[in-house]
């Protein structure tokens, strides 16, 4: 079974991904669809490849997903699975650890690899080690790094189960929710990510000088710590082990150090480029093209003869 | 208000961990260890609610070897009034610690149970969503803002392209995030004051819970290397490496 995440109207793309790493067992795939009002989109996600059975749950109390309603579902009806997988963002980490000790089994968070016989490398130690584990839990409960898993297409033709939701537990309430504005595409699943560092000096700085370029890349902005602390960009583009981790086509460091935990946030996209004017910067050492230079005159150079608008 | 701040022993986050070269395990010989820094942020937010007179005692919890008492030691030094040492020298799985802190929940009572979201070493992120499932209570991850009033905690949390804000009953299960809070620094007379305060020690194995795990690490390596970048000299240079060897058309 595998959770799936989405907005209400459309499945988030990784959910593609982690049906793709469902693959490998080699058995039949059930997509969960929790939410309110979502006969559209599960109309859409029933013509997902290799998906067998899409389980529906709607009711209005689900709109706001709670991570105590959500894994009060899946634990029930997770005991019937042997896998319960899901993309490894913020929205399966709230729920799915809570769902593995609601079934006592362990549970393997951001696996890297899977191999057929219930054994997963992951990475630990702040991505300094692999670590190959065998679980022999009869449910395997885990998490995947989307970018290591191929995603399926849509050629499918899944049936639709319609579920008829328990009663909310009410030992939380939701609020209000604050996305990010912007034209731009979501950091999160971006192709191409362009971050800038603390040496682009001010706020003003840091938008002119990244915008125009990030503009024809069609790129999602990113941000280091040390830029976000110092007021150039807010917290929500923040890329690094206290922000986000992205794994992008294309990553462009601009100006940036190379602290081990902004490391962390960019370390498995394809391709990085890093633009600094410091040739001993820690993030070369990370960068598949460096470019020693003088960011206020490379960057825009670059925005002027990149030919994609 | 009691407060239960779990406190994990981990490596400094400036360290490198490898693996030993028989890839048996990690090489901790020697490696610099202190409080995780998430928890560090937890055991900081309980410190400001008995500041602000929300919380009236804070009591810190560890698990591991007796090398452990050190951070509790930190968090006495910080403001923690207790500190509870579960010992036990194998290496657990977050389930097992789940339910070794929820003993410890059951036998202290606590109204707030505060961890990190995540621990540097390990990098699962699922002790506290696993304890409140134990607990049947309710549960508050990635917290940037926590705020309580009328028995209610108003919570800020991470999601994905945003934040959300929830309201929770208590007891609740809250996971900081580093943005929670700013650590203080520990002053050296507070330390010395924490050395001769007592730790109480529980031996896990007399706390009846079930603590082997059905997973298990059979082996750790390096990555696998990332290869040598090179420096171009402008960006037209740059633009066409991009085109003729990653197929990257900009």
């Amino acid at each position: 079974m595998i959770l799936a995440e989405h907005d209400g109207k459309k499945l988030n793309d990784v959910v593609f991904n982690a049906i793709g790493a469902a693959e490998i067992w080699g058995g039949s795939i059930d997509l969960l669809i929790i939410g309110k009002g979502i006969d559209e989109l599960v109309n859409q996600a029933s013509k997902i490849d290799s998906v067998d059975k899409i389980i529906k749950f709607d009711a209005p109390h689900l709109e706001h997903l709670l991570a105590e309603d959500a894994a009060n579902i899946i634990s029930e009806i997770g005991q019937d699975y042997r896998v319960i997988l899901a993309p490894h963002t913020w929205f399966s980490r709230n729920i799915l650890p809570r769902v593995a000790a609601l079934l006592d089994v362990s549970m393997i968070s951001d696996v890297l690899k899977i191999n057929g016989d219930n054994t997963y490398i992951r990475s630990t130690y702040a991505g300094n080690v692999h670590a190959t584990l065998k679980s022999d839990e009869p449910i395997q409960v885990l998490t995947v790094h989307s970018s290591k898993f191929k995603a399926v297409g849509l050629n499918g033709n899944a049936l639709i189960v319609d579920s008829k939701a328990p009663e909310p537990l009410n030992l939380s309430r939701w609020e209000k929710e604050r996305k990010i504005e912007s034209d731009r595409p979501p950091l999160i699943n971006a192709k191409v990510v362009i971050s800038g560092g603390r040496s682009l000096g001010s706020a003003k700085k840091f938008n002119e000088v990244l915008a125009p370029l990030a503009d024809k890349l069609e790129a999602a902005i990113g941000a280091t710590r040390a830029a976000v602390d110092a007021g150039y960009a807010p917290n929500e583009i923040q890329v690094g082990q206290t922000g986000v981790v992205v794994a992008p086509e294309l990553y462009i460091a601009i100006g940036v150090s190379g602290a081990n935990q902004h490391i962390y946030g960019m370390k498995d996209s394809r391709v990085v480029v890093a633009i600094n004017n410091d040739p001993d910067a820690t993030i070369f050492q990370f960068a598949d093209y460096g470019l020693v230079a003088d960011l206020f005159e490379a960057v825009p150079e670059m925005a002027t003869l990149v030919s994609k608008t | 208000m009691k407060i239960l701040v779990a406190i994990k022993r981990v490596q400094d986050y400036n360290i490198k961990v490898q693996p030993k070269s028989d890839g048996s395990d990690v090489d901790m010989e020697g490696v610099k260890m202190g409080v995780n820094p998430f928890d560090e942020n937890a055991i900081e937010e309980a410190i400001r609610l008995k500041e602000k007179g929300v919380a009236s005692e804070i009591v810190g919890v560890s698990i591991g070897s007796s090398l452990n008492q050190d951070v509790l030691r930190q968090g006495l030094a910080m403001g923690v009034d207790k500190a509870i040492l579960v010992e036990t020298d194998k290496v657990l799985q977050p389930l097992a610690i789940a339910k070794l802190l929820k003993k410890v929940v059951e036998k202290e009572k606590p109204d707030l149970i505060l961890l990190g979201k995540l621990a540097l070493d390990s990098d699962a992120g699922q002790t506290g969503q696993m304890l409140a499932g134990l607990l049947n209570c309710s549960q508050g991850t990635f917290a940037s803002s926590i705020e309580i009033k009328d028995s209610e905690v108003f919570i800020t949390r991470e999601i994905d392209g945003g934040t959300e804000s929830i309201v929770t009953k208590l007891p609740v299960v809250l996971t900081a995030d580093l943005r929670l809070n700013e650590p203080r620094f520990v002053k050296l007379p507070n330390l010395m004051m924490a050395r001769k305060k007592s730790i109480e020690t529980i031996k896990a194995d007399d706390l009846g819970v079930d603590i082997s795990s059905k997973l298990k690490t059979i082996s750790v390596s390096e990555p696998p290397p990332r290869k040598e970048g090179i420096k171009v000299k402008d960006i037209k240079e740059l633009l066409q490496k991009l085109n003729d060897i990653e197929g990257i058309k900009i």
